[in-house]
């Protein structure tokens, strides 16, 4: 199948276009497969990604799945400004959940310069991180509801989404950019009263969240969508590199905050949901489940909020208080050169990885020891559910395409970087 | 902790497998071990395969460009993690600068088809025995390899020529009316000067 290139074929222009080809399945019968295009703009794909497939009747035979129309050079772009001007462009990855990736790019450099954040910091980040996998999960779960015509839940799912997003922009300033990690801690403090908003803003979420449950969960029209669809089971998911709620789902009890705990997420008493089959309706459960765990684990974080600084007081890593730079020399010459050359981790190159809204947002980082990266890379993880989507469509009808998909979660600024 | 693990690790993965590894470095609690391209399949696959091992996945796979900075140009970076035993390795695989090639493992993990294809794209690396091995996240036309070190951090791409000459374009044969002009409602010169006089100017402020 993969000798035939499938991206010869002329789609003419917009739209869906197919182009029949001929081939003999046998000596009296004969049947033609049809080549459907999908994309790079269609609105069910909330992103650019084009699928070009190959369909015997209804059903998929054969896929291509083509990706990078929002590619824009993130890598070569952190080879140019220091460790800290990258946070900006971190934002951008996955931008649903933009909070996760600033502290998987802080982590990394942390673990380049082998220090860690002050206690407060690392805890603001894991509640910070886990609001955000509420609204990304909550943003996955709405649209595809809406695409099998569940809209009322989009809409829920909005609104329970727009509490949470109030709570970031409190903290951060920013909806969606919120650049909010420092290499060695978080940009600031939370603000007051958050402990008491924040509970508010859940009471909001999970009563959102029992409406959706109640019209979702036990839908027949639902489940019938959704359950043995596109199955990929765990030995498969294992093999395709994919990780996340798509491999729990599968039945694999794997997630980075119990097995590589960082961030002090091993003190934190949260469970981690499973599937059985690994099919769409697993991975609707499982990403349900979760956002309950995540808020959990943001409750008992903000109880346990210790006091202290929330950035390391290295003058060579983070930013001195304004009172020193203006009020004394070497303040003065720190801040100087802090911000003309930037953070200068030692020689040499790390692996982190953490665990995103969609699976393991891993960063990859190469340091000659000047301000700048040498060399970064990101593992994202919609890139790598995007190279295993093919499998998981083989067999599958071309009506359910469109859920499969909106499963995977692909967010668009993270898989094409 | 992880120390503690990767301790009797690392001594049994330079027990086993000494034929295979040139190095093998413990650094920030992660392992790195360093082989030659000949035989960066073979030991890709005994770890995966090796049943007190088992890396099972391969997380991550990439490349970096040391231009003159090393004597083989590229090295090849592949991130492996062991679900069972909660452990990831780093193999290094320095690839030289002519013929920059190197074994695929697209046999041993399927996830490694994109990301072969990635490191193809964006340096140039091909992969032996890659099924499938074209740009992923360029377009084909696209002139280099942008994350080689001598790619230019500014300039432009060639224009891309139409890919089917041959095919019709229905967009370009369509049929296009004029466009559209809007007169002046009324044309008398009277009403015009009503309409200026209307309109505050500066001097008027």
């Amino acid at each position: 199948m993969a000798e035939r290139k499938l991206l010869e074929v002329d789609f003419g222009v917009g739209g869906i276009t197919t182009q029949a080809t001929p081939r003999a399945l046998g000596d009296e019968l004969h049947s033609e497969s049809m080549i459907v295009n999908l994309g790079p703009a269609h609105p069910a794909t909330h992103g650019t990604v084009r699928i070009v497939a190959e369909l015997s009747g209804e059903k998929i035979i054969d896929a291509d799945v083509d990706v990078g129309y929002l590619h824009r050079g993130f890598e070569k772009m952190c080879e140019t400004v220091d460790y800290n001007q990258v946070m900006p462009y971190t934002d951008r990855l996955n931008y649903v959940s933009p909070v996760i990736n600033n502290f998987g790019w802080c982590l990394t450099i942390e673990k380049l310069l082998d220090i860690e954040a002050p206690k407060r910091a690392q805890y603001i980040r894991v509640i910070l991180s886990e609001i955000s996998r509420v609204s990304d999960h909550l943003t996955c779960l709405g649209a595809s509801a809406m695409e099998l015509g569940a809209f009322t839940v989009m809409l829920y799912m909005m609104e329970a989404r727009e509490y949470l997003w109030d709570l970031l922009e409190e903290v951060t300033g920013a909806r969606l950019t919120v650049s909010y990690g420092r290499v060695g801690g978080v940009k600031e403090d939370l603000t007051d009263g958050f402990a008491d908003r924040m509970r508010e803003a859940f009471k909001g979420v999970r009563r959102h969240l029992v409406n959706c449950d109640r019209l979702l969960t036990r839908n027949r029209i639902f489940i019938e969508r959704m359950c043995d669809v596109a199955i990929i089971t765990a030995e498969d998911a294992i093999n395709s590199s994919i990780t996340g709620p798509m491999l729990r789902a599968s039945g694999v009890s794997h997630d980075l905050r119990k097995a590589f705990p960082y961030s002090s997420y091993d003190e934190f008493d949260f469970e981690v949901p499973v599937g059985t089959k690994g099919d769409n309706y697993d991975r609707f459960l499982v990403r349900f489940e979760e956002m309950e765990q995540s808020m959990r684990i943001c409750e008992q974080a903000i109880e346990r909020l210790p006091e202290g600084p929330v950035i390391v007081e290295d003058p060579h890593i983070a930013l001195m208080p304004k009172e020193e730079v203006y009020k004394s020399i070497d303040g003065m010459i720190n801040h100087f050169e802090l911000v003309m050359y930037g953070v200068k981790p030692p020689v040499g190159s790390v692996y982190q990885g953490i665990e995103g809204g969609n699976g393991e947002l891993g960063f990859y980082v190469v340091s000659d020891g000047s301000g700048k990266p040498y060399r970064a890379h990101v593992r994202a993880p919609s890139f790598i559910h995007m190279g295993a989507m093919r499998k998981m469509l083989l067999g599958v009808n071309i009506s359910d395409l469109i859920p499969t998909f909106g499963m995977i979660n692909m967010i668009g600024g993270e898989c094409d970087r | 902790m992880e120390q503690i693990e990767t301790g009797p690790c690392t001594d049994y993965i330079k027990e086993q497998f000494s034929e295979l590894i040139s190095e093998l470095t413990v650094k920030k609690s992660s392992v790195v071990i360093t082989t030659l391209p000949q035989y960066s399949k073979a030991l890709l696959e005994r770890c995966k395969v090796d049943e007190k091992l088992q890396f099972d996945m391969l997380v991550d796979m990439t490349a970096v460009d040391w231009m003159d900075a090393r004597p083989q140009r590229y090295e090849v970076v592949y991130q492996l993690l062991s679900l069972k035993n909660k452990m990831r390795v780093t193999v290094s695989v320095a690839v030289g600068e002519e013929d920059p090639s190197i074994e695929s493992v697209v046999s041993l993990w399927q996830g490694a088809n994109f990301m072969e294809r990635e490191v193809w794209d964006m340096f140039g690396i091909s992969f032996h025995g890659h099924p499938d091995l074209r740009r992923v996240l360029l377009y084909d036309e696209f002139v280099g390899h942008p994350l080689r070190k001598d790619y230019p951090i500014q300039g432009k791409q060639p224009r891309v020529p139409l890919r089917y000459p041959e095919v019709e374009n229905t967009a370009r044969q369509m049929h296009r009316p004029e466009l559209v002009t809007i007169r002046p409602r009324k044309a008398s010169g009277d009403e015009q000067a009503q309409v200026s006089e209307r309109i505050p100017t500066a001097e008027g402020i």
